[in-house]
């Protein structure tokens, strides 16, 4: 037990909602006493110690637990990061005061990132700025990524997107890191783990006789491809169809909804209105400038 | 003087910033004098501009988006979505049953999940001390795993603490931190359990305008019922005697964190599919506002206004919900919230799982009365006031077995195969107005439909009421007077503050919210 090294990791919200952290507890396999409590990969442990949906302390004396991670020489700690980022107005978000003012979570974010080892976008809003950062943008919403550019700061981020991402993304992508490190895990041209987003909904969906057959539900509650419901899966990268939710038990084609597309960078702007069929030119540019970029 | 700020000059000023264990950013300031807590503000210090990333889009898209607005409690704001829209369409009465009966279900599943989520995950580590399994000798596996995880001396996320105060025995303290770590599976098997035919969790998918998109199966059914035995169990043998556990070690707390004494329900769990009018409808849980002097009274939607006079918005924006237009002004002088001020007929007014418990107490229902009677006779708890911290969490508890009792009975009544919806288009233009308890509380969506899109929408939050600031009058909201007057031993350990603020189970991200109906430039500011 003596030979288990810690690793430290700090959970940020910024304009968010918490489902990321609640995804996060929704781990199946391992379950979340066992990432709290237990080594994650032979000889490493997450030491988390900030996360505000679930850590005992409150107040200053957390505030100093992120205040002495961002100072750490060595960068031996992950950053994730939950919701986008405002930056319309300091007042916009704020979490703990320095010097009796209160701090804008862009700074801890900017200051926690600067010596990460890495940062993990957990969920569509920090991935890609999410609903927060949809029309017309109130508070100036930008990703995780965007904030640390316009910083000049180049720890390297990877995308978990989803709303919220799947706990086995979440876990999975950070058991890589600490297995292998963040450089061994192969990744698609937005930053996304090739080993979650790498197919279409589309190419795995137990609908897809239907959708070969010209078999669509027309309503609610009906058989069929989703298709003419709106579905998104023709032009989203995940995994949702082999890997389902919630303890492999359903998923959203499942319970008879459309995939709305929820790990992509236009959700949900570009893929509103989210029960609208996709036109077949969007659908064919999309494909095609996807298998040209890889 | 500006009544927000502190107005006693003496004392110590104790800032808990951020308030964690609670969903989304919350600040609390507090005055204490002499042991007491002379002053205190609650502040939303979180604020992402919701309903104006509604409006313009296409009213269906409005479930799905408004949802988002909370990932702990995204079913209730799907649900009251649904209802606002299915009055704006046309089909509030025409849900099939075994729409409505999922609806219950689906929400029936995360009120437990929420319920027991509070209790432990979010609340236990108050009362419950992990440090007294550091000389664990037993046999138990999870214990044996936390012994060696304080042996290998790195102790996040359960420290740092607030220390000082707590009161259980070595036996009892084991057995709620099991209960903790078991609680942790339990309520992922409550969103397992949703997810049967909500798709996902958290963001559920299949509640719609007009009913649901799962279809009914028998198969659905019994994977349903399966895990709602389990957690049935767990609720009568794990989280009702934990709570009684705790409340017979802080049995003060009884007499800590009244709060306003006014409470508003507006009811939940459609029990048929035929009344629409939202004061009215049969509702398992029930509907009612019961003032301090304890008159019960049907709920008057027009008494609802929201005030702004401390919130950081333009003070031309108070009205009531459905007229709502908000302009955020984040240097307001004197403002300290991003939370409105909603007042039910002029008073600050607690909303949740203690507000129906006053309601339907209030109003002879007979299982709550029946429960509350029993709770309260069993032990040695007769004669204590229910309105405090310990009473929240008890009325919470009670009405967790209440809810997983009736989910047991909609089973029974889904038909498989069954129309699970019905088909509705969008009007040109149109309103209405979806008002449902949640876990948290009572919980209103407004929508305006213009043009085939929407044009407005609102939202009043259970936290928002309960969270709320100063009114006009200068009236501190619900949990500031919860806190006001309250016992503080140690202001450098302040967790009697921590733990009435958590008896409210806020929830910010649902609370601060707003529509701007004008274009919005700030400007941006530089990240020093």
């Amino acid at each position: 037990m003596a030979d288990t090294v810690e690793i430290p990791v700090v959970w940020l919200q910024g304009a968010a909602c918490s489902g990321c952290a609640v995804s996060l507890l929704n781990s199946f396999s391992p379950g979340i006493d066992t990432v709290l409590l237990r080594e994650l990969t032979p000889g490493k442990h997450v030491n988390l110690r900030f996360l505000m949906t679930v850590m005992a302390g409150q107040g200053q004396q957390v505030v100093r637990v992120l205040a002495d991670t961002a100072k750490a020489k060595a960068a031996g700690y992950v950053l994730v990061m939950e919701g986008a980022i405002q930056l319309t107005h300091r007042m916009f978000a704020t979490l703990g005061e320095e010097d009796h003012r209160e701090v804008p979570i862009s700074k801890w974010a900017a200051d926690l990132a600067r010596s990460a080892m890495a940062v993990v976008a957990a969920g569509t809003c920090a991935a890609f700025g999410g609903i927060p950062a949809g029309q017309p943008n109130p508070t100036g919403c930008v990703s995780i990524a965007e904030l640390l550019a316009r910083e000049g700061i180049n720890t390297p981020v990877i995308n978990i997107p989803g709303c919220p991402p799947h706990p086995d993304w979440l876990i999975g992508s950070l058991a890589a890191i600490m297995r292998r490190g963040l450089n061994s895990i192969e990744v698609d041209d937005i930053g996304r783990p090739k080993m979650f987003y790498g197919q279409l909904v589309h190419e795995t969906c137990p609908r897809r006789a239907d959708f070969d057959a010209g078999k669509f539900a027309k309503a609610f509650g009906q058989g069929g491809c989703l298709y003419e419901l709106g579905c998104k899966g023709p032009v989203t990268y995940a995994d949702c169809p082999k890997r389902m939710w919630n303890s492999g038990t359903n998923w959203c084609v499942g319970a008879g909804s459309p995939c709305h597309g929820c790990v992509e960078p236009d959700f949900p702007d570009r893929l509103s209105p989210l029960y609208k069929k996709i036109d077949e030119e969007r659908l064919n540019l999309f494909r095609v400038g996807r298998a040209a970029a890889e | 003087m500006d009544s927000a700020q502190p107005q006693v000059r003496s004392g110590k000023s104790v800032v808990i910033d951020p308030m964690t264990r609670i969903e989304g950013h919350m600040k609390v300031e507090a005055v204490v004098d002499g042991g007491l807590v002379k002053d205190a503000r609650c502040r939303g210090t979180m604020f992402r501009g919701f309903e104006r990333i509604l409006s313009g889009r296409h009213p269906l898209d409005a479930v799905r988006i408004a949802q988002r607005v909370c990932g702990v409690c995204p079913t209730i704001h799907a649900t009251a979505s649904a209802f606002c829209l299915d009055e704006a369409l046309g089909v509030a009465d025409k849900i099939p049953d075994n729409g409505r009966l999922v609806r219950n279900l689906v929400l029936g599943s995360n009120y437990l999940q929420s319920h027991i989520l509070h209790f432990f995950a979010l609340s236990a580590l108050d009362y419950a001390d992990v440090t007294v399994l550091a000389g664990y000798e037993g046999d138990e596996s999870e214990l044996k795993t936390v012994k060696a995880f304080i042996d290998r001396g790195e102790l996040a996320p359960f420290f740092p603490r607030y220390e000082g105060d707590y009161r259980c025995s070595k036996d009892e303290n084991r057995l709620l931190i099991r209960n903790y770590l078991k609680a942790l599976q339990v309520r992922r098997t409550a969103h397992e359990m949703l997810c049967v035919f909500g798709g996902k969790m958290p963001h559920n998918i299949d509640i719609v305008p007009g009913g649901v998109t799962s279809d009914v199966t028998a198969d659905k059914i019994e994977t349903f019922a399966g895990k709602l035995a389990q957690i049935r169990a767990f609720i009568e043998d794990v989280y009702i005697p934990s709570v009684l556990l705790v409340a017979g070690r802080y049995g003060d707390y009884f007499d800590i964190g009244a709060g306003c004494r006014r409470f508003l329900s507006y009811g939940a769990f459609n029990l048929d599919s035929a009344s629409t009018d939202p004061v009215t409808r049969r509702r398992l849980l029930p509907a009612g506002v019961l003032d301090a002097g304890g008159k019960l009274s049907p709920v008057n939607i027009g008494g609802i206004t929201e005030q702004v006079k401390y919130s950081y918005y333009d003070d031309s924006c108070a009205s009531p919900p459905a007229e709502g237009s908000t302009w955020p002004k984040p240097e307001k002088a004197g403002a300290y919230s991003w939370l409105k001020a909603p007042r039910y007929e002029g008073a600050p007014t607690e909303v949740g799982p203690l507000a129906r418990t006053m309601v339907g107490y209030a109003g002879g229902h007979p299982t709550i009365k029946a429960d509350v009677d029993a709770a309260l006779s069993a032990t040695k708890l007769s004669g204590r006031k229910l309105p405090s911290v310990l009473g929240r969490h008890l009325a919470r508890a009670l009405e967790a077995r209440r809810v997983c009792e009736a989910m047991a009975g909609w089973l029974d009544e889904l038909k498989p195969g069954g129309p699970v919806a019905v088909e509705a288009s969008i009007p040109q233009a149109g309103q209405g107005a979806g008002l449902v308890d949640g876990p948290r509380g009572a919980l209103g969506h407004w929508i305006q439909i213009k043009d085939g899109r929407i044009s407005l929408y609102q939202l009043v939050v259970p936290t928002t009421w309960n969270g709320s600031p100063r009114d006009a009058e200068g009236i501190p909201g619900p949990m500031e007077q919860a806190l006001i007057g309250a016992p503080v031993k140690d202001a450098d350990n302040p967790f009697e503050i921590a733990r009435i603020i958590r008896s409210f189970d806020p929830c910010l991200a649902c609370a601060v919210h707003m529509l701007t109906a004008r274009g919005d430039t700030i400007g941006e500011y530089r990240i020093v």
